[in-house]
């Protein structure tokens, strides 16, 4: 069947991006904006420098409630889920037995529930991973009638706190209940871009009211799913189905920071017994930056050489930094080939490009901590 | 001179046995933002329909071929220095390289610009 063939999905601002002259693209199942007539590096640009929208409604937001969903959660999950504060947040992964990467998700303390955003492409198998593994212990409802959107950059706080005033102190990977035009809203003081800004989730019928409220200020621009991708990938996080998968585990993809102390001890995540000897002994290959020489990206899929010509990995996302101002890329190479600075070479159309390894992120990240 | 367009979006313009290649303006606007350019060198000897050029976007790398066959005598410093040119002069100053025409009947079977236009409204 070809994507024309294919019913796709649209999000509740899907009208607004076609009038804004949007691009649209079949992306996860749904028809989404790639870019706005401004162009992926303007787009670019003007999020690390003032703020941008970004529609996300085509994740999965999960909600999941019972005696002790947080005991529940950690059952498929490395994350310390019991320890989150009421309105805190954090970065966790769902793990198969082997330690693999099923899915990337944010999950929140919301007091009587726990609320997940999880990636749109995972979020049927997701649900059913949760219903399965957690029958009986806690209850999960896929949000369907829920919009998401993100406000990132520099001058989403202040943009933010003209329409919810609380917003601007609220803590970086925190989390509001408020009103936004007389609407109730969840804000969470997070985003995937490297950018200080928030994810807003809010009814589906509202919107189109909040994208429009936010487009009319003079700093927000819309940004399409190109430019989210160039933003992501200078800030060094991980795109799910590229970076991190069933075959690469929190350890083989530099994720340790997700993998707590308490969690490591007592373990009780799937994968844990492999998890666990890894961090003891060492993965064989890693999770780097590559920042290749001279102005050629080098995309995914390229092959990364040692100074002998041995394939010794993969590059997974790669493209052009536009903050950077230079080629940027991440991927796997074997554990010897993995501390900073170490020279590689890629291959690109078969031509040899020296590279490095490089620390990430590429550009600073800018969160508000308070 | 005469301006002839492929079918892959690239243009030649001849001026006696010198062609001057580029894309169009529409691949340029269907390619995004320009950020790097792979020209060939002078002397290589480039075959019609063969991969010439690369051109990269943020987003993706497209191959660039020869519209007609013949010997590279210049390729466009100002572009590798400055790719977005392609975004902003696709058709003049963001041109790719000059080649020594082989065949100049291999224009023959090229289109012309009313023909282009018709072919990128009807192909999108």
């Amino acid at each position: 069947m070809t994507e024309a063939a294919t019913a796709l999905k649209t999000t509740p601002l899907h009208a607004l991006h076609v009038e804004l002259g949007a691009r649209m693209v079949p992306f996860a199942g749904y028809d989404m904006p790639v870019q706005y007539p401004l162009g992926i590096l303007k787009e670019h640009q003007h999020t690390r420098e003032k703020a941008g929208l970004f529609d996300v409604s085509h994740m999965g937001q999960v909600r999941l409630t019972g005696a002790d969903p947080a005991a529940a959660l950690e059952t498929l999950v490395p994350g310390d889920i019991k320890g989150l504060a009421q309105g805190r947040m954090r970065y966790t992964l769902f793990l198969n037995e082997q330690g693999g990467i099923l899915d990337d998700l944010m999950v929140t303390n919301a007091g009587d529930h726990l609320f997940l955003v999880v990636n749109a492409a995972c979020k049927e198998q997701d649900v059913a991973h949760l219903r399965e593994k957690l029958a009986g212990k806690a209850e999960v409802e896929l949000l369907d009638d829920l919009a998401l959107m993100a406000l990132q950059g520099p001058m989403a706080a202040e943009v933010m706190a003209r329409f919810v005033p609380e917003a601007a102190t609220m803590k970086f990977m925190s989390y509001l209940s408020a009103s936004f035009k007389g609407v109730p809203v969840i804000l969470t003081r997070s985003g995937y871009t490297g950018e200080d800004g928030y994810e807003i989730s809010c009814d589906k019928a509202d919107a189109e009211m909040i994208a429009r409220a936010l487009l009319a200020e003079s700093e927000v621009e819309a940004i399409g799913l190109g430019a989210r991708d160039s933003l992501r990938l200078e800030a060094g996080l991980c795109l799910y189905g590229h970076d991190i998968d069933t075959a690469t585990t929190p350890v083989d993809g530099a994720l340790e920071w997700t993998l707590p102390k308490r969690r490591r001890a007592e373990g009780g995540f799937p994968g844990y017994d492999i998890i666990h000897r890894q961090l003891t002994e060492g993965a064989s290959r890693r999770r780097v930056g590559i920042q290749p020489e001279g102005r050629q990206p080098a995309r995914e899929h390229t092959e990364i050489q040692d100074a002998d010509g041995n394939r010794i990995g993969e590059i997974t996302s790669g493209g052009f930094g536009p903050t950077a101002g230079a080629p940027v890329a991440m991927g796997y190479v074997d554990i010897a080939h993995s501390a900073v600075g170490t020279p590689l070479t890629l291959v690109v159309r078969g031509k040899p490009l020296p590279a490095r390894v490089a620390a990430t992120p590429f550009v600073p990240q800018r969160y508000y901590r308070g | 001179m005469t301006k002839k367009y492929t079918k892959d979006h690239e243009w030649v313009q001849v001026d006696g046995d010198v062609a001057t290649v580029g894309v169009s303006d529409f691949a340029q606007s269907q390619l995004g933002d320009v950020v790097f350019v792979e020209l060939p060198e002078a002397g290589r000897v480039l075959e019609q329909g063969k991969e010439a050029a690369v051109v990269e976007s943020v987003k993706a790398a497209s191959d660039v071929y020869a519209p007609v066959s013949g010997t590279v005598i210049e390729a466009n410093q100002a572009l590798v220095d400055d790719p977005s040119m392609v975004n902003s002069a696709a058709e003049g100053e963001g041109w790719f390289f000059k080649i020594q025409l082989k065949d100049a009947s291999e224009l023959d079977g090229l289109m012309d610009e009313s023909a282009y236009k018709a072919f990128v409204e009807e192909s999108h």
